[in-house]
C-alpha cells in the first residue's frame, strides 16, 4: 500500500499538465453556498469520479467545468492556461464536451441531426451552403457501429431508442468531435444493471482513447469500476479526494453512505423502541 | 393496417436485416403533412359537388389568390412554431407594415420606394424587438407577442388618425413609382385566359425557401433543435438567441410583404385590419402539421392549410351559401386535422 502511494505520488510529479484542473473552486448562489473549496484533477487517459449525494454540488460542478455558470472563487485551469467560460461554446471549443443525463438530445430529432447538432458539416459556398446530408447520415452511422452500437436505422428519432443507447449516441458524438474532456452527468441513473454496464464499457473506451474523463455519480460501485481518482462532495464542500491506490471499494462506499453517520443512524434504528401499535385506534389491553 | 412490409431483397447487402423496408404507405405516414393533404383533398372533393363553378380555372386561381395571402405568412409562422414560439402580433403587423410605407412616402413625398424600405426596416425591427424581448426575459412568447399585438393595434389606429385625420390613409396611387412597386407586389400574370396574382409566386417561393432552410441548412437543423429541447441544443452549442430572433425576423419579412400586397392592391390602407389573422395564420400551420409544442412540422404543411382555408373561404361563396358558415368550417376543420394528426402519427410511431 506504501510503496504504492509514493509511486502513484511520485507519478504526480512527472506527469504533463492535468487537462482540466481546479483549484480551491467556489460558486455563490446569492446567499447560498453552492460549493466552496473543491479541487479536482483530469489527466488524459484517467477517470476523474465525482461522487456525492442529492444536493452535495455535483450538479453544480458539472456546470462550471460545461461552462453553464462562471464560478466565483478558486482557480479553473484547462491545459495549464487559467479559464473563465461563459457560455457552452467556450467550453466545447477548449475540449470539454458535456453529456447530460437528461437533455443530451432533442428527442423528436433523427439520430443523424441529433449527432452533428451545433457541428454540422456543410457543402456549397454563401448562402446556398447545404448540410452534406450523406456525409452525416454515413458517419452517424459508422462512428455508432465503432462504439459497438448497431443502429437500425440512422433517421429513426432519437427518442424512441433506450436510454443506455442516447447516453452511447451522446459519448460517441463527443468523441467523433474531437473532445480531450469528457464530462458525464450521472450516465447511469436512471439505468437497469445491464444498460449500465453498456455504458460504463464506453467511458473505459472514451478513456482508453486518451480522453479525459470526469465521471459524475452516486453509486460508488459504478464508480470504482472505471474510476482512477475520486473526490467526495458533501453540502458544497469537499469530503475527501482519492487516489484509486489509496481507497477500497469497501471504504469509499462508507464514506459515500455517509461514514460515522449512517453508523450513528444504525444504532437509532436499532435502540428506536417498539411501537405499541401499528396504525388505527389502539386496542385496550 | 393490412400493408405487410415485402422481405428486404436479397441482393441489398447493406440494409439491415433488422430494418424492414417501410412501404410508401408507411412512410407517406411519418410525415407531417399527410393530414393537411389528406384534409385539402377532402374539401377539395366536398366543393366539387357542392358548387357547380368551383372547378372552373377562374375559380382556381381565385382560390390561390386567396390562399397565397394567408399562406404567405402560414409559412415564417409554421417555422417560428416548429421553433417552439408564437407571434400573435404577426396579424396587425401586416397592417403596421401596409401603414408605415404608406405614410411615410405620403408625408415625406418622397418616392414610393423608399417608404417601402423604410417599412422593411421598421417590420424587422420590430421582429428583433418580439425575439429579444423573448429570449431577454424568457417570459413565455403568448404573453410577449400579445403585448406587441395590442401595442401595434393601438399605434396602427392612433398614429393614423393622428397624421391623416381618419381611419384609412391617404392614396399614394399617383406618386412617383407606385406603379413599379404595384408590378412586384400586386401584379398580375395572364397564362391562357386566366389571371393569376403575383402573390402566388411569393407564396411558391417562400415555401420554397422555407422548406430548403429547415431540411437542408445548418439553421434548419438548429429551428428543430430551438422547438425540441431548448437547453440540449444549447448545450451543444446552438446558438439558441440568434435562432429565435431570426425566426421572428422571417415573421417580419412576411409581413412586410403581405403589407405591401395590402397597399399596391389598393392605394390605400384600412388601418384596423388584420385583428385576428395571427389565429389563422397558426390554425394553418398546426393543420399543416406543425406540433404546437414545437419541434416537428413542415413549410410544405402550411402550405396545404392555407390552400384548405382558400378554398373553404372562396367554395362557400362558389356554392351560394352564407359567408357565416365560413368560421364554423374552420373550427370544425382545425378539429378533424389535428385529431388525424394525432391519430397518423399514433400509427406511424407503433408501427414503424
Amino acid at each position: 500500500m506504501t510503496t504504492a502511494t509514493e509511486q502513484t505520488v511520485r507519478d504526480e510529479d512527472e506527469r504533463p499538465t492535468p487537462l482540466v484542473e481546479l483549484d480551491d473552486v467556489s460558486k455563490y448562489y446569492g446567499n447560498i453556498r453552492a460549493l466552496e473549496g473543491v479541487s479536482l484533477t483530469v489527466h488524459a487517459g484517467e477517470v476523474s469520479c465525482v461522487l456525492g449525494d442529492n444536493g452535495a454540488g455535483k450538479s453544480t460542478l458539472i456546470k462550471i467545468i460545461s461552462g453553464l455558470h462562471e464560478h466565483d472563487a478558486g482557480s479553473f485551469r484547462i491545459e495549464g492556461e487559467p479559464a473563465q467560460l461563459t457560455k457552452p461554446r467556450d467550453a466545447l471549443d477548449r475540449g470539454i464536451a458535456t453529456v447530460y443525463q437528461d437533455l443530451a438530445v432533442v428527442p423528436l430529432m433523427p439520430v443523424w441531426r441529433n449527432f452533428f447538432l451545433g457541428s454540422e458539416p456543410t457543402v456549397g459556398w454563401g448562402p446556398f451552403k447545404a448540410l452534406d446530408v450523406e456525409r452525416m447520415r454515413r458517419t452517424t452511422r459508422e462512428e455508432l457501429l465503432r462504439m459497438g452500437i448497431d443502429l437500425r436505422d440512422v433517421d429513426q428519432p432519437i427518442g424512441t431508442l433506450s436510454g443506455g443507447e442516447r447516453q452511447c449516441v451522446a459519448i460517441a458524438r463527443a468523441v467523433y468531435f474531437g473532445a480531450k474532456v469528457l464530462v458525464l452527468d450521472e450516465p447511469t441513473a436512471a439505468l437497469g444493471v445491464k444498460q449500465s454496464g453498456v455504458v460504463l464499457k464506453y467511458v473505459a473506451a472514451a478513456r482508453d482513447a486518451g480522453l479525459g474523463v470526469v465521471l459524475i455519480t452516486h453509486n460508488p460501485h459504478h464508480a470504482y469500476l472505471v474510476g482512477d481518482r475520486f473526490v467526495l462532495l458533501k453540502r458544497g464542500a469537499m469530503a475527501g479526494s482519492h487516489l484509486r491506490a489509496e481507497i477500497d471499494l469497501d471504504e469509499l462506499t462508507r464514506q459515500m453512505a455517509g461514514g460515522s453517520e449512517l453508523e450513528e443512524l444504525s444504532h437509532e434504528l436499532e435502540r428506536a423502541p417498539k411501537p405499541l401499535h401499528l396504525g388505527g385506534e389502539p386496542t385496550p389491553d | 393496417m393490412t400493408a405487410t412490409a415485402p422481405a428486404p431483397a436479397a441482393g441489398k447487402s447493406p440494409a439491415d436485416e433488422r430494418l424492414m423496408r417501410r412501404s410508401l404507405a408507411r412512410r407517406l405516414l411519418g410525415r407531417p403533412e399527410l393530414g393537411a393533404v389528406v384534409g385539402a383533398i377532402a374539401v377539395f372533393v366536398f366543393f366539387s359537388f357542392a358548387a357547380d363553378s368551383f372547378l372552373r380555372m377562374s375559380s382556381f386561381s381565385t382560390v390561390l389568390y386567396a390562399a397565397s395571402t394567408l399562406g404567405i405568412m402560414a409559412v415564417p409562422v409554421a417555422l417560428l412554431m416548429i421553433g417552439g414560439e408564437f407571434d400573435l402580433s404577426a396579424g396587425v403587423l401586416v397592417t403596421s407594415s401596409a401603414l408605415i410605407s404608406s405614410m411615410f412616402s405620403y408625408q415625406m413625398t418622397a418616392n414610393v420606394w423608399v417608404g417601402v424600405l423604410v417599412s422593411l426596416l421598421v417590420t424587422l425591427g420590430i421582429g428583433i424587438f418580439n425575439g429579444a424581448m423573448l429570449t431577454r426575459t424568457k417570459l413565455p412568447s403568448f404573453i410577449i407577442t400579445l403585448g406587441t399585438f395590442l401595442m401595434l393595434t393601438g399605434l396602427n389606429l392612433g398614429f393614423t388618425k393622428l397624421i391623416s385625420g381618419e381611419v384609412s390613409t391617404k392614396t399614394i396611387a399617383d406618386m412617383e413609382g407606385f406603379e413599379s412597386a404595384k408590378v412586384l407586389f400586386a401584379s398580375q400574370l395572364t397564362i391562357g385566359s386566366v389571371s393569376f396574382k403575383v402573390t402566388i409566386l411569393w407564396w411558391a417561393v417562400l415555401v420554397a425557401v422555407a422548406t430548403w432552410i429547415l431540411l437542408r441548412t445548418r439553421a434548419g437543423n438548429w429551428i428543430f433543435a430551438v422547438g425540441g429541447n431548448k437547453d440540449a441544443a444549447r448545450a451543444v452549442g446552438v446558438p439558441v438567441v440568434k435562432t429565435k430572433i431570426g425566426l421572428y425576423m422571417g415573421v417580419a419579412f412576411a409581413a412586410w410583404v403581405s403589407g405591401q400586397h395590402l397597399l399596391f392592391s389598393f392605394d390605400s390602407v384600412q388601418s384596423g385590419e388584420g385583428v385576428g389573422n395571427e389565429l389563422i395564420y397558426i390554425v394553418a400551420a398546426v393543420i399543416g402539421g406543425c406540433l404546437i409544442t414545437g419541434g416537428y412540422g413542415s413549410a410544405i404543411g402550411s402550405a396545404f392549410g392555407a390552400f384548405i382555408f382558400g378554398m373553404t373561404s372562396k367554395g362557400i361563396v362558389y356554392a351560394e351559401w352564407d359567408s357565416d358558415w365560413y368560421k364554423f368550417f374552420l373550427g370544425a376543420m382545425l378539429l378533424l386535422a389535428t385529431l388525424l394528426n394525432a391519430w397518423v402519427r399514433k400509427r406511424a410511431e407503433a408501427t414503424a
